[in-house]
């Protein structure tokens, strides 16, 4: 990715430029040296299925439109104005927050202990990788169907027979009571999306170099002094990019609740998205709904903004 | 993606836990009714509906019937996920005026699908000449299929909220008399009877959904009760709030009472009701009538009454199945004839419909002698005249927000989480929201 030669003209985002940058007058480029050709298919589905929704969204969040796609009027910024004043808005958007609070801190964490696990352990890595990976690979429906049916039930579910084992019987209802729900949501997104931070943790694991490991231990580092000296810091940019990642990941719950509790008891899980969802396919209030949306869209972008900010003025301090 | 398999939707569909064909068939892509080629000189009749477990089977039953009765129509059902996401699909279906010929709606959530824009009106005089008229159905539910001067839409059945009891463990706490129920008046005769049942079992008397995704029970139980206190939760045009302080507070504790004593089980979920009152320990389970065919298949020794009047009247929350015509550019010719002649099939043949639970809406069924063997399904048929369907507004109905939102409003009340005082200020200030939200869906009257 980061070769360049000076051979072939490399396809620059300055036209009439030369290989080296230096300006080259009178020469007209062909069309196809710009990349542009191949990049075309790519860019009209981008255009056809991002941007225009996008575009179109943004209109619609300015109208009365309803989810037929007939009769809507234009009402400024009603929309917005009625969705911050909603109570529902916010109630969502805090279970979204909270969520993402609670299942990021889980998730880095599990990820990197589980890639030092198996970085460690040198016998049957396979084995491992594939059985921290594999539920990832599962898709959001059998997941959640899973823990609904079989796991999360009380009396019967797999969660309180293992209680039971210990000589517990506290008949806990994981999902059914506002103090738990929340928390076995979590549970169960750890437990399938853990796998992807740890194979990223992983592969950044097996990308530090060991002449490190070797130095260190001529200078008599035991293990843990190189876990917290040159492991940690070595895996500083890789926690970086898992936890804008995660966060990006977490905000945008949905399936989990909807399949689980759909939102419930009494809205406790509900998710902003799920809240979109009903206003404009329950309640047919799709202007509104996409105001929401946007709402929504601005928090996301702020996040996906500010972090990588952040993370290169902590970059900057360090390097001084 | 799908949805859960003991979901509310699948459990109302009748049969909780029942695998109702939707998940296999709601995948339809695109929003237009599929056009197949019909055989030669056959008429391709579409129809789309949301029944299934126990009213899926009983539907496809039936309409097997109707074809082999009419060659001449070649007949496509679909059967689409219960609740919110068909009335999406049929709306935007219909929207595109290149919806199927015929579909089911529940006759509550008319005012909210723009009749007149996304519904086509009946064709009366079509109806008559296949011998179904005005007079067959109780003035009340024909009335509420009516809007701007047309009928939209023509009442299979009604499906009322009903009182499930457990025949033996009546028998033990003395409530039998002549092999029915003792009649039960007011409501510390119900809790007593619920007492004497908790003696003779030491499990709580009644066990009915109280919490869960989009748990709609909550909201039917207060429905029945208050309805039976005269009062009515909007204005009869459905555009202002009319909920009555004191008669729902009357209401609220006496089920936060109920809770409280342990007469009701506090925190189950709908299929978890089911399951504890199939275990056989419990005297009484409030529900509606669907479940019938479920409590029937694990030959638990059960029967039904009307919800006994406990705050004065015998009301009782209910909504109805209706057929309805959903708008097509260009409806009319054989394919609405077509349309019109399944309707009046199948009102003339509901006793089959019935067994799933209903009481049929065409009258002339309900003193046909195979209707009144089929028990209990007509023991609880006089409730017909007593139904208490939403007032008519646009977030009112089956898997309405208003359902939806409520229910889980009043199921704190039942676990416990919310006082009967904070959840009356919570439900009206709900309502509010909702009648000050404009109706996304207008009809051409409205």
């Amino acid at each position: 990715m980061t070769s360049t030669t000076t051979a072939a003209p490399a396809p620059v985002a300055k036209p009439g430029r030369g290989a080296a940058g230096r300006p080259v007058r009178g020469v007209r480029r062909k069309w196809t040296e710009h990349g542009l050709v191949f990049v075309a298919p790519f860019l009209v589905v981008y255009a056809l299925f991002l941007i225009w929704p996008l575009v179109s969204g943004l209109g619609m969040s300015l109208t009365s439109e309803n989810i037929t796609g007939s009769g809507g009027e234009f009402v400024g910024l009603d929309n917005y104005a009625e969705a911050v004043r909603d109570p529902d808005v916010w109630s969502s958007l805090w279970n979204t927050v909270w969520f993402t609070v609670l299942s990021t801190v889980p998730l880095v964490v599990v990820g990197l202990v589980l890639a030092l696990l198996a970085h460690q352990l040198r016998v049957v890595q396979w084995l491992w990788r594939l059985s921290w990976f594999a539920p990832f690979l599962l898709p959001s429906g059998v997941v959640c169907l899973l823990f609904l049916n079989m796991i999360l039930p009380s009396d019967f579910g797999l969660a309180d027979q293992l209680l039971a084992a210990v000589g517990l019987t506290p008949e806990i209802g994981w999902l059914t009571d506002e103090r738990y729900a929340m928390l076995s949501i979590v549970a169960t997104t750890v437990w399938w999306t853990v796998g992807f931070n740890f194979l990223l943790y992983l592969a950044a694991l097996q990308a530090i170099p060991a002449h490190l490991y070797e130095a260190a231990e001529l200078d008599g580092a035991g293990a843990w002094k190189r876990l917290l000296h040159i492991t940690l810091p070595m895996l500083r940019r890789t926690t970086g990019l898992v936890v804008v990642l995660q966060v990006l990941a977490s905000l945008k719950i949905f399936d989990q609740v909807y399949i689980m509790t759909g939102g419930g008891p009494d809205e406790s899980t509900r998710p902003i998205l799920q809240y979109v969802y009903q206003q404009g396919f329950t309640g047919y209030r799709i202007g509104y709904a996409s105001a929401v949306s946007y709402i929504f869209f601005a928090l996301i972008l702020t996040v996906s903004l500010v972090q990588p900010l952040l993370s290169r003025r902590r970059a900057e301090e360090a390097a001084k | 993606m799908q949805p859960p398999l003991l979901s509310r939707r699948r459990a109302l569909a009748g049969g909780a836990g029942a695998l109702a064909a939707a998940g296999a068939l709601g995948s339809l892509s695109g929003c237009a009714a599929p056009a197949t080629a019909a055989g030669p000189g056959q008429t391709l009749l579409r129809y789309w509906h949301l029944f299934g477990g126990g009213d899926g089977v009983n539907m496809q039953g039936m309409l097997d019937d109707f074809r082999a009765g009419h060659p001449d129509i070649a007949l496509e059902a679909s059967t689409l996920q219960w609740g919110a996401p068909y009335y999406t699909k049929l709306g935007m279906a219909s929207a595109g005026g290149r919806a199927p010929e015929l579909a089911a709606l529940h006759l509550a959530r008319l005012a909210g699908f723009a009749p007149g824009r996304l519904l086509d009106p009946f064709d009366l005089d079509l109806l008559a000449g296949l011998g179904v008229k005005e007079e067959d159905f109780p003035p009340d539910i024909w009335r509420r299929g009516q809007s701007g001067g047309e009928q939209y839409a023509v009442p299979l059945d009604t499906h009322p909220f009903v009182l499930y009891y457990q025949t033996e463990v009546c028998e033990k706490a003395g409530l039998m008399s002549g092999g029915r129920l003792r009649p039960i008046s007011g409501a510390d005769d119900f809790a007593d009877a619920l007492r004497a049942a908790k003696k003779a079992t030491g499990q709580p008397g009644l066990v009915t959904e109280t919490l869960g995704p989009d748990c709609i029970t909550p909201w039917r139980l207060f429905s029945s009760f208050y309805a039976q206190t005269g009062g009515t939760v909007l204005s009869p045009d459905g555009k202002s709030l009319a909920l009555d302080d004191a008669k729902a507070l009357r209401v609220l504790e006496y089920l936060a009472r109920l809770v409280e004593e342990g007469l009701m089980v506090r925190r189950v979920d709908y299929a978890g009701s089911i399951g504890v009152f199939n275990g056989g320990k419990t005297a009484f389970h409030l529900n509606g009538e669907w479940e019938i065919t479920t409590f029937k298949t694990t030959g638990l020794p059960f029967s039904m009454t009307r919800i006994p009047a406990l705050f004065g009247t015998a009301a009782t929350q209910a909504d109805c199945h209706a057929f309805v015509l959903p708008h097509q550019k260009d409806r009319g010719g054989a394919t609405n004839e077509a349309a019109h002649t399944l309707v009046a099939w199948m009102l003339k043949n509901s006793v089959a419909w019935a067994r799933g639970g209903h009481v049929p809406a065409y009258l002339p069924v309900l003193d046909d002698p195979a209707y009144l063997a089929l028990k209990p399904q007509s023991e609880y048929r006089t409730v017909i005249d007593d139904v208490a369907l939403d007032e008519p507004a646009w977030f009112a109905g089956s898997a309405s927000r208003l359902w939806i939102e409520l229910g889980a409003v009043f199921s704190g009340v039942l676990t416990g989480s919310r006082s009967p005082r904070n959840a009356l200020t919570e439900a009206k200030a709900r309502l509010r929201t909702l009648l000050d939200t404009r109706n996304p869906l207008p009809g051409a009257a409205s």
